[in-house]
């Protein structure tokens, strides 16, 4: 097995004992890179000779017997709209074409005093916005498993670099889905923490109640790893939790007995994929065989999430982007007059989905009715998850309605673009944690991935039910066989 | 329709977004759609809800008013797309 195909916790192992070092895993991971890079478009900026010195630097400390974090010396590739210190920071759009970060987001100052290695920026759809990685102004990802296919998003560069094994670890964001989803596409381990649990400070804000940044990784111990960084209280985000973090690699019990599984039957929709039901539906029935009281529950208000998200997040995203007047930082519009300028700059440098949601959310913001009745309907939300909690430790479910779509096939309907997010957006609204886990592969061999949601804070519960799950199937060891042979 | 070209125009100004005839048109369309599908959410009932703006229950955030550490100016100017005399310059704002 080549350095690169390995988890965190494999290599962990390998450089404390001194078997190998943090140089020749990156470069490892740099020569896969080369090697399928042009066929994925997992990244749009890569740092090559940064995380070759940085990774030297790490080795030096070990050779000097310093003392190291668990991850030091592990490449990551980071999602592009989290800011890194003279890095270039795009978001994947024109109007950040050329902004390099004067300063460090905090996941990634907390990286850095644990010795990670960056290694790129990874493609995403513009400033967040979409389902499938395809509103990137710079690019189109290639799905690892089939590469006619859409990788999800807006996370995608993540999780298909994960896939492809052209990285270790990953961080995503999620404001709706943006790293359940895609992880489920990909076939990858990706957990949203609860809102509030890791710092918004230098992620670039799209919808600011709902954006919570969040692991992509090759399984579930890696991802408890990477939480255990990356949690915590900021006080540069005044929305970030003062709540003590325990160390999750503790909550990695292959141990169901008593856990209480709530299904809901609102996320067993008509015009969801048959082979997707079955899957989920076959690792319910696994879960209950491993000791856990499988229980169907309700949420009534579900089938009106995606029209609550829908009016929430452009409502704030059209706030959050009013930042980009071409005066201080990124692309502007030659013009006459200040106004011309504004107009012009947000005309030439956003796109089209983009646009939409600001246009769509400023007016939401001018006819109130609407903004209110989406914050109200968003109470419902909530409350539907605080009443099953009340008796179920866990909900299980698909993270999304279909597996992989191809390139190209839904991009001109904005309604229909909404729906891979079906069932990850009511987590967003109601601020719980959730993660997607791989649970099989339809007969085209596409992956198919489950999600397991909790209340607040209750990471560690997902994590436990998530690793017994997979330390009982193995659905995560599989690798797309690209590159080689297409 | 729920909402007209003018509509469009009146918003695309407040947002500060010049729009090409296509992409009015286009949004009317678009936009129309959505909010027509939004207005499932009136099959609700929801006089006596209270709206939720945030999920976590917080409070405002104070902290010492302290002089802190600021970003440098040069380094901050050096994504501006025009400067001057450490400032931003911007074309003129009166014709």
């Amino acid at each position: 097995m080549k350095l690169n195909e390995l988890t965190a916790h494999e290599i962990r192992e390998l450089i404390r004992k001194g078997e190998v070092s943090s140089e020749e895993v990156t470069k490892s991971v740099f020569e896969r890179i080369e090697k399928v890079e042009k066929k994925i478009n997992s990244f749009v900026t890569l740092t090559k000779e940064e995380a070759l010195r940085e990774a030297r630097s790490v080795d030096e400390k070990i050779r000097k017997k310093k003392k190291i974090s668990p991850l030091a010396g592990v490449p990551i590739a980071i999602k592009d709209n989290m800011c890194i210190d003279g890095v270039l920071t795009t978001c994947s759009s024109k109007i950040l074409e050329n902004f390099r970060s004067p300063y460090d987001a905090t996941v990634i100052k907390r990286l850095k005093a644990n010795d990670l290695v960056f290694i790129g920026k990874t493609n995403m759809d513009e400033f967040a916005m979409g389902s499938s990685t395809e509103n990137s102004a710079f690019e189109i990802t290639h799905n690892p498993w089939d590469l006619e296919a859409i990788p999800g998003g807006s996370s995608g560069g993540s999780a298909a670099t994960i896939a492809s094994d052209e990285a270790i670890l990953a961080l995503g964001s999620d404001t709706g889905g943006s790293i359940r989803q895609p992880a489920s596409l990909c076939g990858v381990v990706g957990l949203k923490p609860t809102y509030g649990r890791v710092s918004r400070y230098g992620l670039i804000a799209f919808a600011s109640s709902l954006d919570q940044i969040g692991p992509i990784t090759k399984d579930v111990r890696d991802s408890a790893l990477l939480m255990n960084v990356i949690s915590g209280y900021d006080e540069r985000d005044s929305t970030s939790c003062n709540y003590p973090v325990p160390d999750y690699t503790e909550s990695l019990i292959s141990d169901v007995k008593g856990v209480k599984i709530g299904v809901p039957k609102e996320y067993f929709v008509k015009g969801m994929d048959e082979e997707v039901e079955k899957s989920v539906k076959d690792a319910i029935g696994l879960l209950e065989k491993l000791g856990a009281k499988v229980e169907e529950v309700f949420l009534p208000h579900t089938e009106y999430a995606l029209a609550t998200y829908c009016l929430i997040v452009s409502t704030e995203a059209s706030t959050d982007l009013a930042y980009y007047d071409g005066v201080g930082y990124g692309y502007r519009a030659q013009s006459r007059n200040l106004d011309e300028m504004y107009q012009n700059t947000r005309e030439k440098g956003f796109g089209d989905e983009v646009k939409r949601r600001i246009m769509l959310g400023t007016y939401v913001f001018s006819h109130y009715d609407y903004y209110l009745k989406a914050q109200k309907v968003r109470t419902l939300v909530k409350e539907d998850f605080d009443k099953v909690f009340e008796k179920c430790d866990c909900l299980i479910t698909p993270t999304s309605p279909t597996p992989a779509f191809k390139i190209g096939e839904k991009m001109d309907d904005p309604l229909r673009m909404y729906f891979p997010d079906i069932f990850t957006v009511p987590a967003n609204l109601a601020g719980i944690p959730g993660i997607s886990i791989p649970c099989g592969f339809t007969k085209k061999g596409l992956p198919v991935g489950l999600q397991i949601l909790a209340k607040p804070f209750a990471e560690e519960t997902i994590l436990r039910v998530a690793y017994s799950y997979e330390q009982n199937t193995g659905w995560h060891r599989r690798r797309p066989a690209i590159c080689d042979s297409q | 329709m729920k909402i007209s070209k003018k509509d469009v125009e009146y918003v695309a100004k407040l947002a500060k977004l010049k729009l090409s005839e296509k992409e009015k048109e286009k949004f009317t369309k678009q936009l129309d759609q959505i909010l027509k599908y939004v207005d499932k959410l009136n099959e609700l009932d929801t006089e006596k809800v209270k709206p939720t703006s945030h999920v976590l229950p917080l409070k405002n955030v104070f902290r010492e008013d302290k002089v802190g550490k600021s970003l440098e100016v040069e380094k901050v100017l050096e994504n501006a797309p025009e400067k001057a005399r450490g400032f931003f310059k911007v074309p003129k704002i009166i014709d």
